[in-house]
């Protein structure tokens, strides 16, 4: 790609503020197994604005990462396949691209960043280097601007003592500081869209705090839309402006965080939001939780993947599959007993 | 390659200080410093030509001249000026050997590895197809056909050596590859093979450098075997293992003759096997020494 049209690439979805940076629709990833095939992922879909923060929500299993690695085309290996959908940024449809363009984009226009800080590092490159590295591959950045941008990035993501920590290798920084390491290495060619898998998850809560507060600082200086993918509501309440819940490989609702917490859609969030545990004043009735756990993906049933967990549930549930339907502006549900939630 | 990722690792003082604590390594690179450089300097401290013959002076027992420290062998030669000499050729073999071995070894093991799939069963079938034939035979059988210079000595050598250092590397880096820092490289736009030799391979570098080691020891050995039956450095060029050769008919009588090359023989390999204890232990960032 010449610079002149990259320039024009990014200028131009600028000017159009509001239009999403990054739309995925019916995304669908199978699974080869021996004999079977697993559809892991269906009809995964969502888009993000320009500084915007989508909270990616769900139980483990229910394919979060999965839709993270398959948005970034991490995951295709002989046993598992895109087969469906579509994921477009700023209009170019990602999965069509040839892996050579793919890797010019990752790490330049689209980031990710790792649950565990303690191994998304390389252990024998120095801390400098690793964040070096993108510029130089990326940017062309000469090696001692690179080794300056390098002490300015961590500096930016609020490592004291820049200089000296650049110089250290992985094993010599606690969790915390490493994750914002790989925050600095993720940031470091200003992408425009960070997806950030579980960042906070193996770091303790004092930790945890800083680092949210680290990427939503980030945010609004850069710009940058990010996919927050958790299972901890307390982060999405925190630090996301929309929230899309997951269940069993696909989206089952999604809504701007306030309307979520207010008034979910779907008994499945509206079962996550009961099992979080409250401070109240007075004794509380024991923890609300959800009977039952998700279906294996190769017994997944014929009608909604939740019903069999479902109080509301109805033989039109198990016989036949919601889509996701939209009803209102910014939300969207699938579930046909969604008026009784 | 190894070369540049042992520079790669930086912190140089501390890799220093880790290192001089290690007493056995310590000694070995001792060792192999002192016989690297008499082979280096062997014309300015030999005291004779290797080849320069005297007949009167046969057969002459070490320390009991000043002329021929180390004595003379069965044509009168000075045995000090055969060693330092034949020490050149051993090293040589060696060290050429090994890079060959760690080159191919590396470059198999870390494809077979990485890419996986077909690419992976072709080449360990490779692997095993070599390892089927006893290296000493395809060492012979070559060596019959090729000329032997040092040059295609060492290659004959690390072509048929390689083996054992791709199985450490390829098993090395199918545990790596699926760390998360591998994902996190490609999620960053590096390219496979960015990943395979600028990833991958740097942390093996400590198996790669102990297989490397071992690989010198066993190619100065190699070296000395083919020497001794004939097929290596031919005399009057002289070679431990062609020393050991013209030895072995008077071993009975004048037993220094085998003593004197079969010691540096067995220095050299400890030396590069102590040498190689230390680096693992020092190059591993994870263990910290306080020694």
């Amino acid at each position: 790609m010449s610079l002149l049209a990259d320039a024009v690439a990014r200028a131009a979805p600028a000017q159009a503020a509001g239009a999403p940076v990054l739309r995925v629709e019916g995304l669908g990833v199978r699974i080869r197994t021996g004999r079977h095939a697993l559809r892991a992922l269906d009809d995964v879909g969502f888009s993000l604005r320009r500084a915007e923060t989508l909270g990616l929500v769900g139980e483990s299993g229910s394919g979060k990462t999965l839709t993270a690695l398959a948005l970034m085309r991490l995951v295709e290996t002989s046993a598992i396949e895109i087969d469906r959908g579509q994921v477009a940024l700023d209009g170019v449809d990602l999965l069509g691209l040839p892996e050579r363009a793919m890797e010019d984009l990752r790490g330049r226009r689209i980031s990710m960043i790792f649950q565990e800080p303690m191994t998304a590092l390389n252990p024998v490159i120095s801390i400098g280097r690793q964040i070096e590295e993108p510029l130089r591959r990326h940017l062309g950045t000469g090696r001692r601007a690179a080794r300056d941008a390098a002490v300015a990035l961590l500096d930016q993501v609020g490592i004291r003592d820049a200089a000296r920590i650049a110089r250290c290798h992985p094993h010599e920084l606690s969790g915390g500081m490493r994750q914002r390491v790989t925050i600095a290495i993720a940031i470091a060619c200003r992408p425009d869209v960070l997806v950030a898998d579980e960042p906070t998850t193996a770091l303790d809560v004092t930790v945890q705090a800083q680092i949210l507060g680290l990427l939503r600082d980030l945010q609004a200086e850069m710009g940058m839309a990010m996919l927050l993918i958790t299972h901890d509501l307390g982060v999405v309440a925190e630090t996301a402006h929309r929230v899309a819940v997951m269940y069993a490989g696909r989206v089952v609702e999604t809504a701007p965080v306030g309307a979520l917490f207010r008034r979910p859609r779907h008994p499945y969030t509206r079962g996550l939001l009961r099992s979080i545990p409250r401070i109240a004043r007075e004794r509380p009735a024991a923890l609300a939780e959800i009977p039952g756990t998700v279906p294996g993906l190769l017994a997944l049933p014929e009608g909604c993947a939740f019903a069999a967990r479902c109080e509301l549930a109805t033989a039109h549930c198990v016989a036949e599959r919601p889509a996701l339907e939209r009803i209102g502006p910014e939300q969207a549900v699938a579930c046909w007993r969604h008026q009784h939630v | 390659m190894t070369a540049t990722v042992a520079v790669n690792f930086g912190a140089g003082r501390r890799l220093a200080r880790r290192f001089a604590g290690h007493r056995l390594a310590l000694f070995g690179a001792v060792v192999v410093v002192l016989l690297c450089a008499a082979a280096l300097f062997a014309p300015l401290i030999a005291p004779h030509d290797p080849v320069e013959l005297d007949t009167s002076l046969r057969f002459m027992a070490p320390f009991q001249s000043a002329t021929h420290p180390l004595g003379t062998d069965e044509i009168g030669r000075d045995t000090l000026s055969r060693l330092l000499y034949g020490g050149r050729v051993s090293l040589t073999v060696g060290l050429v050997a090994m890079l060959t071995t760690v080159l191919t070894g590396a470059s198999i093991g870390v494809l077979a590895g990485y890419l996986g799939g077909w690419v992976d069963a072709l080449l360990m079938r490779f692997v095993d197809t070599m390892l089927c034939f006893p290296q000493v035979f395809l060492l012979l059988v070559i060596a019959a056909f090729i000329p032997p210079t040092l040059l295609s000595m060492s290659l004959i050598i690390g072509l048929t050596s390689w083996m054992e250092v791709s199985r450490i590397v390829r098993s090395e880096v199918l545990h790596l590859r699926e760390q998360d820092f591998i994902l996190a490289a490609r999620a960053l736009g590096a390219s496979s093979g960015r990943i395979m030799f600028r990833e991958l391979l740097p942390n093996a570098a400590a198996p790669i450098l102990v297989a490397a080691t071992l690989k010198v020891a066993s190619a100065v050995l190699m070296e000395s075997y083919i020497s001794y039956l004939g097929y290596g450095v031919q005399p009057p060029l002289a070679s431990w293992g062609n020393m050991l050769t013209n030895a072995q008919g008077y071993f009975d009588t004048v037993p220094w003759l085998a003593v004197l090359p079969g010691v540096l023989i067995t220095l050299t390999v400890m030396g590069f096997n102590f040498l190689g204890d230390g680096l693992r232990d020092a190059l591993d960032p994870r263990l910290t020494l306080n020694r």
